[in-house]
């Protein structure tokens, strides 16, 4: 059937399609989909369905590109809401982390609040019980009013939905640039255990099989949440696309499904998030292979006037579909109610594939759901990368020349906004409920203890971090890619844990521009290659587009979150230790000044954000990564830190904090050193400072060796002393820069540690 | 032995009451769901911690009217044992079955730390297995643990030796930097007068292993244990 596209143009302004995010040619392609003009509610459907948030048009075939497979992947991405591998003894560790940045940038707290909300309900619709949050933040210059005012909603909104639902926030990062000024990056990750046999999916099926709305009721809070995500200036857009989170009532969500997930009376459970009941109905039908017919007069309001457009893009939290076997909706609404929560029959599965909306009797809309799926447009452009990053690699970091004193530096470095102790975020945050923390944040990796759904423990523990350095990729989007994947991986490996799989979330700018688009498929193509050589695959993931104020992207930031896998020994600390344990570096010793070119010391203390970042070699960093977790090392190791922000320097003074030692350096090594400043904080990749007693040290010559991975002795630990390279001071005043650095730059009162 | 670990909807203690009591200790644990009354014959009772009902009025102002909390304070009243934890010092309080206030804590932050705390007395069904004057580091995690009695009741309570726990230093001197809620008195733990139903701010439950930092919080269970056997004798 053939529609007049003059006549279906005069439907609809430009301005009317913008407000549901879709341009005249996607407009063009739904007229002829449907073969009629579509009414609003159906045209916004589409909006929602085909925005970048819920359709991925624009990053789906780059998405492609990353390894998705491997021996301990249960459910790659899009299978079900998170991906899933196997970790042994009948348990699955099921995780995924996604962005809220938008919402955060509009009302910090509960943009913040709402995005730990997400992300919980996306692993119990599975069936899982959350184990583990971790958040990765992103702000701008720590001393702007406006800074501090996100940073405080963030955190604050984190702890309010995290600690009031009783699921720890064990790790995270937080970094700060100029560029995050007006967009603020917000990504939430959560870990879930479940046995592997009791996944639930989030599909409908069986004809007549009836469909439950539970929790809270709708309200017109976050209509256009998902399209207000895809379009650039969240600051200058609608404060009403901000939804507001009730912890308490997704805790009862959240035991009434977990009670009912081994029941036998589910098909399928999917929870309400962008795009609410459009969203959570098309797929969970698509996934299905069925339709969805639904009455939107039977969901429950919170606001009179509602109309069904309102209804299916209303995006109220704490809410979730559930598709019941038929003659079980009373025993499944008694569970519910047993938890306090209300629930409605709002409709039923039919065989047809279309979601067909209802208001009563008159049908609202009525949409094949393959068109709101597989229909979505696929943008591929060719990217172009950006002529300034070609000169900022001119510039020339062998020039660059100390400030002043260098052990006075150390300690401005440890205590720069990027490098400081986050003690006071993470205490703000409940680290411990669940009885599983066996590595509190603020180190390498967080480490958790798995224990069976009848409480044995299973010997294995899982280590958990998050990464991300969107400095790297600005100026080299596909070796930053690759670091951010290898820093994530390290982090884990340093614990003893194998790096297992992966979940990302993608944070750049408008994608329509070619330079953005660049910097996204090559930071794409760079993350691949690290998790191909690295044995980790992508399971899950989200990707945050537009994320620019006036033009201006935020630096592209890819954020990591990296599980590993350990069984049969306990997890290694990243600082431990006895005076007269050798320290030493794993990796190569560098001590030439071009590995401060991209450097957080040339971005903190010189302001610059310039030069070609040390390159990625993948097979080093293999080898480093298969020495770390090779059974051998367990005996050899006392500890194990990641050398990354800020260089050497930087890792041995962390580590000297934490294990509260000295270091005295090996003499004939500092004879030799000829740039002391960028042996202290040049950001050469594929490093790792160890501990080792004296008596293990042969051995451990003996197992680089085999890795083929360089050793180097860097000194001895003891003492209340800091000295190496020619920095040196107390370990007292090093203790004070990283513990109050932080709450320096924010403002902020001390508090006592 | 039995014990009852009291579920209110927002409570989130409890599994980790429930490993430490069945796992690490081996004795037998059950839920006791807020809208029940039937204690199951249990030996003491745990109220644990959480975010009863979201605790969205006040700590605890809500539980208090569960009907379990009737069969509660009938079993306290008979001489049962029961101890409250976080959530659980707030309900107690709340249900008049301990005296005093929990408010925001003095930095209006939440606070998730390990602790140090003195043990003030050892003559309690809690506190047997620990010395007079012994250090316990155990970790807390609140909002709301500033504990409050106006003068006179505080004077009753300290005369009463009704404060079984203080914050101090890791030496044990009970000093305002220690205190991290600002609570009068340095208070992290009471007890009521007939010394059978006893509440603390921290969480002895998650430091009974040596896998999670630390097993400071086995003497209070193991406290609690030889009193339910000897009274079983």
């Amino acid at each position: 059937m053939a529609v007049d596209l003059a006549h279906a143009d005069a439907a609809y302004s430009d301005a009317d399609l913008r407000g549901v995010a879709l341009v005249r040619t996607e407009y063009h392609r739904i007229v002829e989909l449907l073969g009629r003009i579509p009414n609003s509610v159906e045209l916004g459907i589409f909006g929602a369905m085909w925005s970048e948030h819920c359709g991925y048009k624009n990053s789906r075939a780059l998405l492609k590109r990353f390894p998705t497979t491997g021996p301990r992947v249960l459910l790659g991405p899009g299978a079900e809401n998170a991906g899933a591998i196997d970790a042994g003894h009948g348990l699955a560790v099921v995780f995924k982390i996604e962005s809220h940045n938008h919402p955060s940038a509009v009302e910090p707290f509960q943009g913040a609040a709402t995005g730990v909300g997400g992300i919980l309900r996306d692993i119990f619709t599975m069936g899982a019980r959350p184990v583990a949050l971790l958040d990765s933040l992103r702000f701008g210059d720590p001393a702007s009013e406006r800074t501090r005012y996100l940073f405080d909603g963030v955190v604050g909104g984190i702890g309010h939905y995290g600690n009031c639902m009783g699921i720890p926030t064990v790790g995270g990062e937080i970094y700060f640039d100029a560029t995050y000024g007006a967009n603020p990056l917000v990504n939430a990750m959560c870990v879930g255990v479940v046995p592997t046999d009791r996944i639930l999916p989030a599909r409908a099926g069986g004809a007549g099989n009836p469909v439950l709305l539970v929790g809270a009721s709708t309200g017109r809070d976050g209509i256009h949440g998902a399209t207000f995500a895809s379009v650039s200036d969240p600051n200058s857009t609608q404060r009403s696309a901000v939804q507001v989170g009730n912890p308490f009532l997704e805790k009862l969500l959240m035991e009434a499904c977990l009670e009912l997930r081994d029941t036998g009376w589910l098909v399928g459970l999917q929870d309400l998030g962008a795009a609410g009941l459009t969203s959570a109905t098309v797929e969970a039908a698509h996934k299905g292979g069925c339709g969805l017919d639904l009455d939107v007069a039977q969901v429950a309001r919170r606001e009179d006037g509602m109309t069904p457009y309102e209804i299916m893009l209303s995006e109220s939290q704490e809410r979730m579909l559930a598709i019941v076997h038929d003659g079980h909706e009373a025993d499944v609404q008694r569970v519910f109610e047993k938890w306090g929560l209300h629930s409605n029959i709002i409709g039923h599965v039919i065989n047809e594939p279309v979601l067909r909306v209802r208001d009563g009797e008159n049908v609202a809309a009525e949409i094949p759901t393959a068109y709101l799926t597989d229909d979505v447009p696929m943008y591929i452009r060719e990217g172009v990368a950006n002529p300034k990053i070609a000169e900022l690699w001119q510039f020339d970091a062998t020039q660059v020349q100390p400030r002043d004193d260098l052990g006075e530096t150390l300690q401005r470095m440890l205590s720069a906004p990027d490098v400081a102790s986050r003690r006071t975020v993470w205490n703000s945050y409940d680290h411990m409920v669940g009885a599983n923390t066996v590595i509190a944040p603020g180190f390498d990796a967080a480490v958790l203890r798995l224990r069976t759904e009848d409480d044995q423990d299973t010997g294995v523990t899982i280590a958990i971090a998050t990464d991300g350095n969107g400095r790297l990729v600005y100026l080299d989007p596909y070796n930053g890619g690759a670091m951010t994947v290898a820093e994530a991986a390290r982090n884990c490996a340093c614990t003893g844990a194998t790096p297992t799989a992966l979940t990302n979330c993608l944070n750049f700018g408008n994608p329509e521009k070619l330079d953005v688009y660049y910097q996204m498929a090559t930071a794409i193509d760079g993350m691949s290659a690290a998790a191909r050589a690295l044995g980790t695959p992508v399971v899950s993931g989200n990707v945050s587009l537009y994320n620019e104020t006036e033009g201006e992207a935020i630096y592209p930031s890819p954020v990591i979150g990296m599980i590993g896998v350990l069984e049969g020994h306990p997890p290694r600390p990243s600082a431990a230790g006895q005076p007269g344990d050798v320290l030493a570096l794993l990796g190569p010793w560098r001590d030439d000044p071009v590995d401060l070119a991209g450097s957080t010391y040339l971005a903190t203390m010189e302001g610059i954000v310039a030069g070609r970042p040390p390159q990625l070699d993948l097979a080093a960093e293999r080898a480093l990564q298969d020495l770390l977790t090779d059974p051998q090392s367990f005996a050899l190791l006392a500890s194990a830190h990641d050398c990354s922000d800020g260089g050497l320097g930087v890792a041995l003074a962390e580590w000297c904090t934490w294990a509260g030692l000295g270091i005295t350096p090996d003499a004939h090594l500092m004879e030799h050193i000829s740039h002391p400043l960028a042996v202290l904080f040049g950001e050469a990749p594929s490093r790792v400072v160890v501990s080792v007693a004296p008596a293990h040290y042969a051995g451990l010559v003996e197992l680089a060796t085999a890795h083929g991975v360089p050793l180097t002795q860097l000194g001895i630990v003891g003492g209340d002393q800091f000295r190496f390279a020619q920095a040196h001071c107390s370990l007292a005043d090093l203790r004070a820069a990283h513990e109050y650095g932080l709450g320096e730059a924010l403002g902020k009162t001390p508090v006592a540690v | 032995m039995k014990f009852g670990i009291l579920v209110f909807p927002g409570t989130w203690s409890d599994r980790d009451w429930h490993h430490v009591l069945t796992r690490v200790l081996g004795h037998e644990a059950v839920y006791l769901w807020h809208g029940d009354r039937d204690l199951h014959d249990c030996d003491a009772l745990i109220v644990p911690g959480g975010f009863a009902h979201g605790d969205y009025l006040r700590a605890g102002a809500i539980a208090r009217f569960s009907p379990i909390m009737e069969s509660v304070a009938q079993f306290a009243e008979s001489g049962g044992l029961v101890l409250g934890s976080c959530n659980g010092f707030q309900i107690l309080c709340e249900a008049g079955l301990l005296p005093g206030a929990l408010r925001r804590n003095a930095g209006m932050a939440f606070r998730c730390e390990w602790v140090h705390l003195r043990v003030e007395r050892t003559d309690t069904p809690f506190t047997s297995a620990c010395e007079v004057g012994q250090v316990l580091r155990i970790p807390i995690s609140h909002g709301e643990g500033n504990f409050y009695l106006d003068d006179a009741e505080l004077e009753s309570l300290e005369a009463r030796r009704g404060v079984v726990l203080r914050y101090c230093d890791a030496t044990g001197q009970v000093t305002a930097a220690a205190n991290p809620n600002g609570s009068r008195n340095n208070i992290a733990g009471i007890i009521n007068t007939r010394g059978n139903v006893m509440a603390l701010m921290p969480h002895p439950e998650r430091c009974c292993e040596t896998v999670l930092g630390g097993t400071d919080g086995l003497p209070l269970c193991h406290s609690l244990t030889h009193a339910l056997a000897a009274s079983a004798r």
